[in-house]
């Protein structure tokens, strides 16, 4: 076929198939392979927001992503810019975010030479990518980007990288346009077996302590409606992981909150107690299951999943479902309404009941008093009242994340973002601006440690110059806080390289230094009245630093490679162990 | 832990191999022999896989595999319902007075001498891996200077072929419990 398409150069096709895709946010940063790229972009309608190191590119597009449920978009030149990219590329892998990545390439002439700034990025990046793809020929720039965002965006969603070496970007090219895509080895399973369905439902109609335990895959495919529809129609309570959470809102009387290894009593003894589980859209990840041999072990399996790699992966499944959330829960949810009708909706008050008092013997629990220390959990409820709820919460990894899942709480899907699979810390200020991006009409309230803050705090000043307001809310205890208490309880106490100190940096400063307000909060007394002054400010970043207790730990905890059983709810419930040889392995 | 023969189609892009070879890495089976090569349709080649698994792993590498974007299909092919070739080169050493006794070995075997020098033969034989094994045993105590074995290539028995068996399907679907 002859090619009679405008005559482009590779990089004018670059942007022209960006913006056919509906980009409108491009996070980067230029270099000398990726140069020719950033020339066109000053002609085509879509922003670029120059971030100041490439990861934080990476996080921001997957706070993007996050937020908004469409593709993000990182751009970065070759070597050093692309290996920049790698930890965001393989959170996306981990936590199933729609992310595509563009690097540059030195020219095909001098791949494999070793030539300056020269990586192999499509190698680098392939165990952590769905697909990889190097253009070699500019007039295949439209499909690869063509194929690349419907990778990135269907099935289980996840990272792809496009290298584009500077000889394909410079070159001329006649730039064709197909929405069809053309790869017969991806076809992922959307509808569900109408047959495995019907199974599905039969088991609900038998359960007696059913349990709706659901996550980051109800998110991706929008299905919270669905699930909700499907919880109050069979009277199903539900947990919600790490990221799930917001998928079913936490103060609906069906709501248990999170399961897993800091998950709330009621949530976790749930799953252990139930005669069914109804998992949809998670992954069985050891953090929720502790040892599997002693997770959930009177349930019954139904299991839906888009990814057929995921069922039996870790837990055998009775019912397995491959299909998209969505479909598959808003059947469920018909057939059992139909099924109910015929046979009488089965009466689920004794399970319920029982729930509840766990809820009231047992609930999330902390002291503040009221000269101080204060405690990060009366912070994160501060800021829940302070936002009325609505805020979009992004975190990053450790105790500050497992507080703020625990005492926010959740009400939407993508109001909650973090990084729970590869566990990035450094995660939160760049998401967060991805965030704010993306969803200019929310408020963006990072909650963040002090170790994670300052992994990539230097986008601060890419808030500040890109104009997007953001709210850091910085747990300041002074230490890699979850590590230490890891040493604390499992270490006999030997504290090895986790004191950052509370001092330094002055976050204060170091906020105004880089155009932020800087607000510290040193007393209980003082943390609602900083919060007012921080929620006064819509125009500019406000970093907080609260200076809480550094002795306080995440509870409850379920020790990893422990049984859910052997769960502890507070500090009174700590055998302590003083053998390292014991410690239980992370 | 037992061999299993996985038969995978794949579209012939660049870095597919590595794909999948590291994907086997990347969950930690250990390939026995990986062989390549064309098709009968251009732009596919197909690779024949021995991997050491139990069942279970063997499900989830199945399944790995199949996720691949490139990686149009995959199946197990059981010893009994295929066909299994390999194909070997064996240098051996061979004083002038043995030459005999060992190309009586390789008539036997239904094998071929490829090339013969002053001090060796080298053979040719094909067949499943377990007479390559068994001929190399006999030649071994007169010598084996080197020896190159292709792999195991393997097809379905019967009229179907891999692009029309069902199993494809039921591996890129859920195990039914």
């Amino acid at each position: 076929m002859a090619r009679g398409g405008e005559k482009l150069t590779g990089a004018q096709a670059l942007f022209r198939a960006l913006e056919l895709e509906g980009v409108d946010t491009v996070f980067g940063i230029p270099g000398g392979a990726i140069l020719p790229a950033y020339d066109p972009l000053l002609e085509s309608s879509i922003r670029h927001v120059l971030t100041r190191h490439e990861q934080g590119a990476g996080h921001a597009a997957e706070g993007y992503a996050h937020a908004t449920g469409r593709v993000g978009v990182a751009m970065a030149t070759s070597g050093p810019g692309g290996c920049n990219l790698v930890t965001p590329l393989a959170d996306a892998m981990m936590d199933s975010i729609p992310l595509v990545a563009i690097t540059g390439q030195v020219a095909t002439a001098v791949v494999g030479n070793d030539a300056f700034q020269e990586a192999y990025m499509t190698g680098i990046a392939m165990p952590i990518t769905k697909q990889t793809w190097m253009v070699t020929d500019a007039n295949d720039v439209p499909r690869v980007v063509r194929e690349a965002f419907h990778v990135a965006s269907t099935g289980r969603p996840g990272p792809v990288l496009i290298d584009l070496p500077k000889d394909v970007l410079i070159s001329d090219m006649r730039f064709e346009w197909q929405e069809s895509v053309d790869l017969p080895g991806y076809r992922p399973t959307t509808r569900g077996s109408m047959k495995q369905v019907k199974a599905a439902v039969d088991l609900i109609l038998r359960a007696e302590r059913p349990v709706l335990y659901v996550g980051g895959g109800i998110v991706r495919s929008d299905a919270s409606d669905e699930l909700r529809r499907l919880a109050e129609t069979g009277d199903l309570p539900v947990v919600t992981t790490l990221m799930g959470r917001g998928v079913f809102p936490d103060t609906h009387p069906l709501g248990l909150g999170m399961p897993g290894m800091h998950g709330n009593y009621t949530a976790v003894t749930a799953m252990q107690r139930a005669d069914l589980l109804i998992a949809i859209g998670v992954r069985f990840d050891d953090r929720v299951t502790g040892n599997l041999a002693g997770f959930a072990p009177g349930a019954k399996v139904i299991h839906v999943d888009i990814d057929p790699a995921e069922i039996g992966k870790n837990r055998s499944v009775d019912v397995p479902i491959v299909g998209d959330a969505r479909d598959v829960t808003a059947a469920l949810a018909r057939e059992l309404a139909k099924l109910q009708e015929e046979r009488g909706r089965p009466d689920h008050s004794a399970w319920l009941g029982t729930l509840r008092d766990w809820q009231e013997r047992f609930p999330l629990r902390y002291r503040q008093e009221d000269g101080g220390p204060i405690k990060p959990q009366f912070v994160v409820e501060r800021i829940y009242e302070a936002t009325r709820g609505e805020a979009t919460i992004v975190s990053g990894v450790g105790q500050h994340q497992m507080w703020a899942s625990q005492f926010y709480r959740f009400t939407r899907p993508r109001q909650w973002i973090n990084s729970g699979g590869l566990g990035t810390m450094g995660f939160a200020v760049p998401a967060a601006l991805g965030a704010k991006v993306g969803r200019p009409d929310q408020r963006v309230v990072a909650i963040d440690g002090d170790g994670c803050f300052q992994m990539t705090a230097q986008e601060l000043a890419t808030s500040a110059t890109e104009s997007i307001p953001i709210t850091v809310a910085i747990l300041n205890n002074g230490y890699l806080g979850m590590v230490r208490q890891w040493q604390e309880l499992f270490y006999g106490e030997r504290y090895s390289q986790v004191h950052l100190t509370q001092d330094t940096p002055d976050f204060v400063k170091l906020a105004e230094a880089m155009g932020a307000v800087g607000l510290r909060a040193e007393d209980p007394g003082d943390v609602d009245a900083v919060l007012d002054k921080a929620m006064s400010i819509t125009d500019r970043t406000v970093v907080i630093d609260f200076r809480v207790d550094p002795s306080e730990n995440v509870f409850p905890m379920v020790p990893a490679g422990a049984s859910n059983d052997d769960i502890i709810l507070g500090p009174e419930g700590v055998r302590p162990v003083n053998d390292p040889a014991e410690a239980p392995v992370a | 832990m037992s061999l299993h023969t996985i038969s995978v189609l794949v579209e012939d892009q660049p870095g597919v191999l590595t794909q999948v070879s590291s994907l086997f890495a990347r969950r930690g089976f250990n390939i026995h022999s990986l062989a390549v090569g064309t098709t009968e349709r251009p732009g596919l080649s197909r690779m024949t896989i021995v991997v050491e698994v139990t069942t279970k792993p063997l499900e989830q590498v199945t399944k790995q595999l199949n996720k691949l974007i490139h990686v149009i299909k995959v199946v197990e092919l059981g010893e009994t319902a295929s066909v299994e070739r390999e194909l070997a080169l064996v240098k051996v050493r061979t004083k002038p007075e043995q030459r005999f006794q060992v190309v009586e070995l390789v008539e036997i075997f239904r094998g071929r001498i490829v090339d013969v020098a002053q001090a060796t033969v080298t053979i040719e034989v094909s067949g499943p891996s377990a007479k390559i094994d068994a001929l190399c045993e006999l030649l071994e105590p007169y010598g084996l200077v080197e020896m190159v074995r292709t792999g195991r290539i393997a097809l379905g028995r019967g009229e179907r072929g891999i692009r029309d068996r069902d199993r494809l399907r039921a591996a890129k679907e859920p195990a039914t419990a």
